[in-house]
């Protein structure tokens, strides 16, 4: 059952490609952070984007999510070519982003969290003309997607300050995977988080896939990634140097190709950096 | 549904600890205390016709002290707003007296009140400058321009409309002035405004985490220069309470309004540091540091006191603010 806070199309089947990016190539002045760039994601999956640093791992990203306009190259949303000029585009196409620095408003409740810029008035004339917010439904709303995410939490309306670190990126991560609508972006979730915290945001990402939403998730941490990932983009010089699976390739085996040592199926040439 | 039959019930069972942890409890029962207190030391504290004046002293202030809130709560600061109402009160005040259209000359004080909210929010929110400063610079430029307005004088009223404000009508044997009302208007809207619609929430979230707040989808800047803005217009309505309150517009008027409105805010344990807070705090807030002053001068204390322990519940508030915040980490 879907709540009717967002307008759902009907995903994919399995196997469709949803967002693909080609040639995707940004300079900044003399660095070229993206070097004609692919990627792939398909509907009903992780695929995890792991790289060294200055792989261009965070530029694609940033392409994709509309907060980077990429000199050559182009994105395509379900086959049509889309270009963000911000991340307001790309959200309005029901691409959403979960930040690593943990994006909430500790002093405020969850449900208020939840639909923080998105909130629902009242029906009617309180709704339009007093503006009036429809408190009970966005707290009835958030507990249901919650319940649906599986995420467990303290009463919707306590102080998202009252949760530990794990619980509030599960807040963060909660209002993309309601709101969005084709995909979800995570750029380095688990980065700020401990052992245990990284495992309650990680079964969300789970759940989010299994519900239907791809998500692209970029992380250093090659446990996490193995953990969740159905695939993986290996990111070098800027380039996209191997897609591979965990079953596929070890995590030593991928950190070869990361850094060089080893080649992908898409070898990048030039040495290591 | 097992989660959220576990999270109605540690609702339930917290009630008591909500109730403590809400923010206007602490101010609220200072208040209880002071009123207790001066109870037992005069006799005249409870008198129906001192009660009025206690609030109709703070009713200037409290005006100011709701801008204030909403400034407060997207982590800024106003030290200008007891000079835009002042400036408010010359320029009415002196327009009038040179036979100006009354409604008009009231009007256009409101508009240039609003104007210096505007300037400030533009400031804040288009350059990204420090709160504290513009609104210091601007303390100094509405100040200036008071004087010269003025030129040397004060502008006693005597046109009903610029006075109504100080206009009573009797309920029982307590006076209650149009003012009053109109304050306790303005707080009912502002107070609707930022707990009951998408707009009060965003300020909230801009004091709590700016970052967070753009992230989003917030407009940050737009929703500032609304605060801001509205603010000037409240310090307006504020002028408008004090040519009622003392029909004499006096460019040395209400030298300690800015710095009496903070207070009344802190007081009232709306954090410095923004996100937090609430405008009924403010209103209690406001209250206790009248009940303090009139109490002590009732009990014949010497007023010096009065600032001693303003200052103490000030520091007292600020303090308990932090340790609850870094409680929270």
């Amino acid at each position: 059952m879907r709540t009717d806070v967002t307008t759902k199309v009907t995903l994919p089947p399995k196997g469709t490609v949803v967002l693909e990016a080609r040639g995707i190539t940004k300079r900044y002045g003399h660095v070229t952070a993206l070097d004609h760039a692919n990627l792939e994601l398909s509907a009903g999956e992780v695929l995890a984007v792991v790289g060294d640093n200055g792989a261009g791992k965070s530029t694609l990203i940033k392409v994709l999510c509309g907060a980077v306009v990429p000199d050559e190259g182009e994105v395509l949303l379900d086959g049509k070519p889309v270009h963000f000029r911000s991340p307001l585009e790309a959200r309005k196409l029901g691409i959403e982003t979960v930040y690593q620095d943990l994006a909430v408003a500790p002093a405020l409740d969850i449900a208020t969290n939840l639909f923080l810029g998105r909130e629902l008035r009242h029906k009617g004339p309180l709704g339009t003309w007093f503006r009036l917010l429809d408190k009970n439904r966005m707290r009835r709303e958030a507990q249901h997607e919650m319940d649906e995410l599986k995420f467990h939490l303290p009463a919707i309306d306590s102080a998202v300050e009252k949760l530990s670190g794990g619980q509030r990126q599960g807040v963060a991560v909660a209002r993309a995977a309601i709101f969005a609508r084709r995909l979800v972006i995570m750029d380095e979730p688990t980065a700020a988080l401990g052992v245990r915290e990284s495992g309650q945001v990680l079964n969300l990402i789970r759940t989010i896939r299994d519900r239907g939403l791809p998500v692209i998730l970029i992380s250093h941490d090659m446990p996490h990634v193995f953990e969740v990932a159905d695939r993986i983009q290996i990111m070098r010089l800027g380039r996209r140097a191997a897609v591979t699976t965990p079953q596929k390739n070890t995590m030593s085996e991928v950190v070869a190709i990361m850094t060089g040592a080893a080649r992908g199926d898409e070898p990048v040439e030039g040495n290591g950096g | 549904m097992s989660t959220s039959s576990l999270a109605a019930s540690k609702r339930n069972g917290s009630a008591l600890a909500r109730l403590i942890t809400t923010p206007t409890f602490g101010p609220l029962i200072v208040l209880i205390v002071f009123c207790a207190v001066f109870s037992f030391a005069t006799k005249t504290f409870w008198a129906t016709g001192n009660l009025s004046l206690v609030v109709q002293q703070s009713v200037i202030v409290g005006t100011l002290a709701i801008g204030q809130t909403m400034i407060i709560l997207t982590a800024g600061i106003d030290l200008a707003n007891g000079g835009i109402a002042v400036l408010g009160t010359i320029l009415a005040g002196r327009l009038v007296a040179e036979q100006q259209n009354p409604v008009l000359s009231l009007l256009f004080a409101l508009f240039i009140c609003t104007v210096f909210g505007l300037t400030a929010g533009l400031l804040v929110s288009r350059l990204m400058l420090p709160p504290f400063i513009v609104t210091l610079g601007l303390l100094g430029i509405v100040t200036a321009i008071t004087r010269l307005v003025a030129q040397g004088g004060a502008f006693p009223v005597t046109d009903d409309l610029l006075s109504w404000t100080g206009n009573a009508f009797a309920v029982g044997d307590t006076s209650i002035t149009y003012g009053m009302i109109v304050m306790f208007v303005l707080y009912l809207l502002v107070w609707y405004l930022l707990t009951h619609t998408a707009w009060g929430r965003h300020v909230y979230a801009i004091g709590n985490n700016r970052e967070a707040a753009r992230l989003v989808g917030i407009p940050v800047q737009a929703r500032l220069l609304s605060v801001y803005t509205f603010a000037g217009l409240l310090y307006g309505i504020g002028a408008w309470l004090a040519l009622g309150r003392i029909p004499n517009a006096d460019p040395n008027a209400l030298q300690s309004a800015n710095l009496d409105s903070i207070t009344a805010v802190v007081i009232g344990g709306t954090s410095l540091f923004g996100g937090r807070g609430s405008l009924w705090g403010t209103l209690i807030g406001t209250l206790i540091v009248a009940v303090l002053r009139n109490g002590l001068t009732l009990t014949g204390i010497d007023p010096l006191w009065q600032d001693l322990i303003t200052g103490i519940l000030v520091i007292s508030a600020v303090a308990l603010d932090q340790i609850s915040r870094k409680k929270q980490r």
